[in-house]
């Protein structure tokens, strides 16, 4: 019999941070790039690693599996989970910064690079980047929203709707093909994402049954009659879908403007996909500045009590009583004096603007974390007075050691739900904010950004409705499934709950 | 009940200092009075007599903590932390820094947004409680589940699109209302019908899963089954024994927001066109008008701490066995 070698827990993740990081390493001296770090670049990377470690350890640990496998279970919090995937991925491609090398100056062998900073992702997409148009145009339209005067071969001018420059050119008569050269693309798009469909579905099924030894036929049954945790029938119904949104979106676009253009005629799918990374970016480290100091002062109030709660309850009431609008806007409106007040140093719109971006989430943080600090001291209350805490008190355990091995554990569950219900307020958040002008700054992508300027475009004859729709739809499924997902883990990491939600 | 209530009150106090000392350090510490005036006058061609001037005219150059010059107990008043901090305890906000009266505004601008937050309160809260006691007497059926997989959507579309797309729906195609703007008296009303809708229909989502969540609380208890047992009706047993006593969870969240009430909408307000206080704490943040954001955040602060105390006297009406102490 092979004894299965057990490797310690922090092995693999620390591997895959390693190849990702000699990954990098190696596009950078390959494209010779030069790479941009910016400080929410940092702080993405660092959650990334830090959620790594934490997918590791918690595998390690049967109590902690337990509640998570209850959430893979449903169904609608696993579709969920894809499509917050795809926005999760969107968004870490999009943090990797760098400046494209210029040709080499010959004089000096220096190398030069280009002033615009890129992601990966822009890279990836750059077709779309390019593609600029005049100015408005309609979801797959092939001319102009607005009369230009046009030059006749004879001469003549003449006003008239223009053809745009990208979109549509390959149709002699727009009118009457678009619909059919449309269905034609997204019949190719079926045909393609079939194809790979069904490549990664098998493949996936001969991986699940590899891993737990079973025949292929046994685990393809098996997943057809939902015998299996995690509910994969629907998972790969999900994959099909979404991979037909884009597999469909990209030939599309090659070929369209599928949202349409904005004013200065930029592609608004474009636009609105830069922008995921801004809701992500907010949603998370908004919650990530401010986790530290709800659970421990949390914590510290519940667990000392006294003077100690007394000085913690104050903070957090004086905190929770402004406005949260109004100190964010107090706190947005000094950043922005700082800045300019500092504009030497931030000779870069990108670092400037990403400093906005970093500014919101610890304000974000700062007003979302009462609540939560008020919660972790109303359990730590309850908690200490349990009998193992107070026999750990009998044997001498230190402070600390208490906090961190019998208190933590136990508050772990309102943290996270915590964080997971905070998540899909604060993307809407977002947008709310940067209508009023205390969001972020005016040259970074976001829904919030997107909408402010869509509202006076909507008063426009005739109507442009394309960007509002844009952002609308990708925001919704983000903050959709993410409150789906939200409700799942809640009922099953809070038993109280889960009672709830049953039959009564 | 008195002593109590006095109590908290009197705990306001510090609370209320402590907000004021952050504010103050948010606007007075990280930019100088000398950026505040150049922000003002506009950030280049400044000569440095408009700003010595800018700031004398708003007693921003006196010392900012403790003014060294003056004698006795003035070094400590004659300085910017005292003079814009105390008289904001005497709820006199002084001037904005276009030279309006900021109680003057206050006064007049706060009866639009009564006008709109309190139908779209009640009304909202009506509707909330209304549906929440349907899915929880259907608790359990696909009229549940189907409820509260609604409630999740509406919940999941920012309130901005309801606005935009109700007045794009309502006062572009259909020109049932004016789109914005707001008229004194009963004219008002065609003003108010679609943001007190809008308000109303971009709430339910949370409301009524929130309110749905306590009635199931409620509903697991002894003495529902107890009056089951008896052979009341389903009806019955929802309306008179389980509303009754989830009053106190509901009154938790709903109470203290009742204060703040006047403070008006940001958003809506400033959608609608409505001279309210949430659209002039809006225009004040836009024109970076520290003055009257500094007594919006003061006054926000007192009406949530009212909100508190509030809260804790309805329930002693609403359930005897509380007594405060």
């Amino acid at each position: 019999m092979t004894q299965k070698i057990q490797r310690h827990w922090l092995v693999w993740p620390t591997v895959l941070a390693g190849v990702m990081a000699i990954l990098w390493l190696v596009v950078i001296a390959m494209y010779q790039v030069d790479p941009v770090y910016l400080i929410s670049d940092k702080l993405v990377t660092l959650l990334v690693i830090f959620v790594i470690y934490l997918i590791a350890y918690i595998r390690t640990k049967e109590h902690l599996r337990a509640p998570w496998r209850e959430v893979f279970h449903r169904k609608l919090a696993m579709i969920a989970l894809i499509f917050i995937s795809v926005y999760l991925v969107i968004a870490l491609i999009d943090s990797i910064h760098f400046r494209l090398p210029l040709q080499k100056n010959t004089v000096t062998e220096q190398a030069q690079y280009e002033t615009r900073v890129l992601s990966l992702f822009d890279v990836l997409v750059m077709p779309l980047r390019k593609r600029v148009e005049h100015s408005y145009s309609a979801p797959f339209a092939s001319y102009g929203l607005a009369k230009e005067t046009l030059e006749l071969a004879a001469g003549r001018e003449v006003r008239d709707y223009p053809r745009l420059r990208y979109g549509g050119t390959h149709l002699s008569d727009p009118n009457s093909q678009t619909l059919t050269d449309v269905a034609r693309s997204l019949a190719k798009a079926g045909l393609i994402t079939l194809v790979i469909w069904i490549v990664l579905v098998a493949a996936s099924i001969y991986l699940l049954a590899w891993q737990q030894g079973q025949g292929w036929n046994e685990k393809r049954q098996q997943i057809w009659r939902e015998q299996t945790i995690v509910p994969w029938r629907v998972v790969f119904a999900t994959w099909g879908v979404v991979l037909f949104i884009i597999t469909s979106l990209i030939i599309l676009s090659a070929d369209y403007h599928v949202f349409g253009t904005d004013k200065v005629g930029q592609d608004v799918l474009y636009l609105s996909l830069k922008s995921i990374r801004t809701g992500v970016l907010i949603g998370t480290l908004a919650t990530l500045v401010m986790l530290p100091f709800a659970v421990l002062l949390g914590m510290m109030a519940g667990y000392f009590r006294g003077i100690i709660d007394d000085i913690i309850q104050y903070i957090y009431t004086t905190l929770s009583s402004i406005p949260g609008v109004l100190l964010i806007a107090a706190a947005i409106l000094s950043i922005q004096l700082y800045i300019a007040a500092h504009k030497d140093t931030y000779t870069l719109v990108e670092k400037h603007s990403d400093l906005r971006l970093v500014f919101l989430c610890i304000i974000l943080g700062i007003t979302s974390w009462t609540g939560l600090c008020r919660l972790l001291r109303g359990e730590t209350l309850k908690i200490r007075e349990i009998d193992y805490i107070q026999a750990a008190t009998a044997l001498g355990v230190s402070h600390f050691r208490i906090l961190s091995r019998h208190v933590l554990p136990n508050v772990m569950h309102i943290v996270l739900i915590a964080v997971v219900l905070d998540f899909s307020a604060l993307v809407l958040a977002e947008a709310v904010l940067s209508y009023v002008g205390i969001g972020v700054d005016q040259s970074t992508n976001s829904w919030g950004n997107m909408i402010n300027t869509a509202r006076l475009e909507l008063a426009r004859e005739p109507a442009v409705w394309w960007p509002l729709l844009s952002a609308f739809v990708l925001m919704f499924i983000l903050v959709l499934a993410a409150n789906l997902f939200s409700d799942a883990v809640r009922d099953a990491f809070d038993p109280k709950l889960r009672r709830l939600s049953g039959r009564v | 009940m008195y002593a109590y209530i006095i109590r908290r009150v009197l705990y306001a106090i510090p609370i209320l200092l402590g907000v004021n000392v952050l504010t103050f350090a948010l606007f007075f510490w990280v930019n100088s009075p000398d950026d505040m005036a150049r922000m003002h006058l506009g950030m280049k061609r400044v000569d440095q007599a408009a700003i010595v001037k800018w700031k004398q005219d708003r007693g921003y150059d006196k010392p900012m903590l403790f003014n060294p010059k003056a004698s006795g107990i003035e070094q400590l008043t004659d300085t910017v932390f005292y003079n814009k901090t105390i008289t904001l305890f005497a709820f006199d906000f002084g001037n904005s820094d276009d030279d309006r009266n900021i109680n003057r505004d206050i006064q007049k601008r706060m009866w639009p947004s009564l006008a709109i937050a309190i139908p779209t309160f009640i009304i909202g809260l009506l509707f909330n409680i209304t549906f929440a006691m349907l899915l929880a007497f259907f608790r359990a059926t696909y009229v549940d589940i189907w409820g509260v997989i609604s409630c999740v959507i509406l919940m999941s579309v920012s309130g901005m699109f309801y606005i935009i797309g109700g007045q794009y729906l309502v006062s572009k195609l259909l020109h049932l209302v004016p789109i914005s703007g707001y008229d004194h008296g009963i004219d008002a009303i065609k003003f108010l019908i679609l943001p007190v809708t809008i308000g109303v229909i971009s709430g339910i989502g949370a409301g009524t899963r929130w309110y749905r969540t306590i009635f199931l609380e409620e509903i697991s208890k002894d003495y529902v089954r107890t009056a089951r047992a008896k052979g009341l009706s389903e009806f019955r047993v929802l309306f008179r024994h389980v509303l009754k006593n989830a009053m106190i969870p509901i009154l938790t969240g709903v109470v203290v927001v009742i204060p703040s009430l006047f403070m008006g909408s940001l958003i809506t307000e400033s959608f609608f066109g409505i001279p309210g206080l949430g659209s002039y704490t809006i225009d004040a943040i836009r024109q970076q008008d520290f003055s009257i954001v500094r007594a919006m955040v003061f006054l926000g602060s007192a009406m949530y701490i009212l909100g508190l105390v509030l809260t804790d006297i309805s329930y002693t009406l609403v359930d005897p066995r509380i007594r405060l102490e």
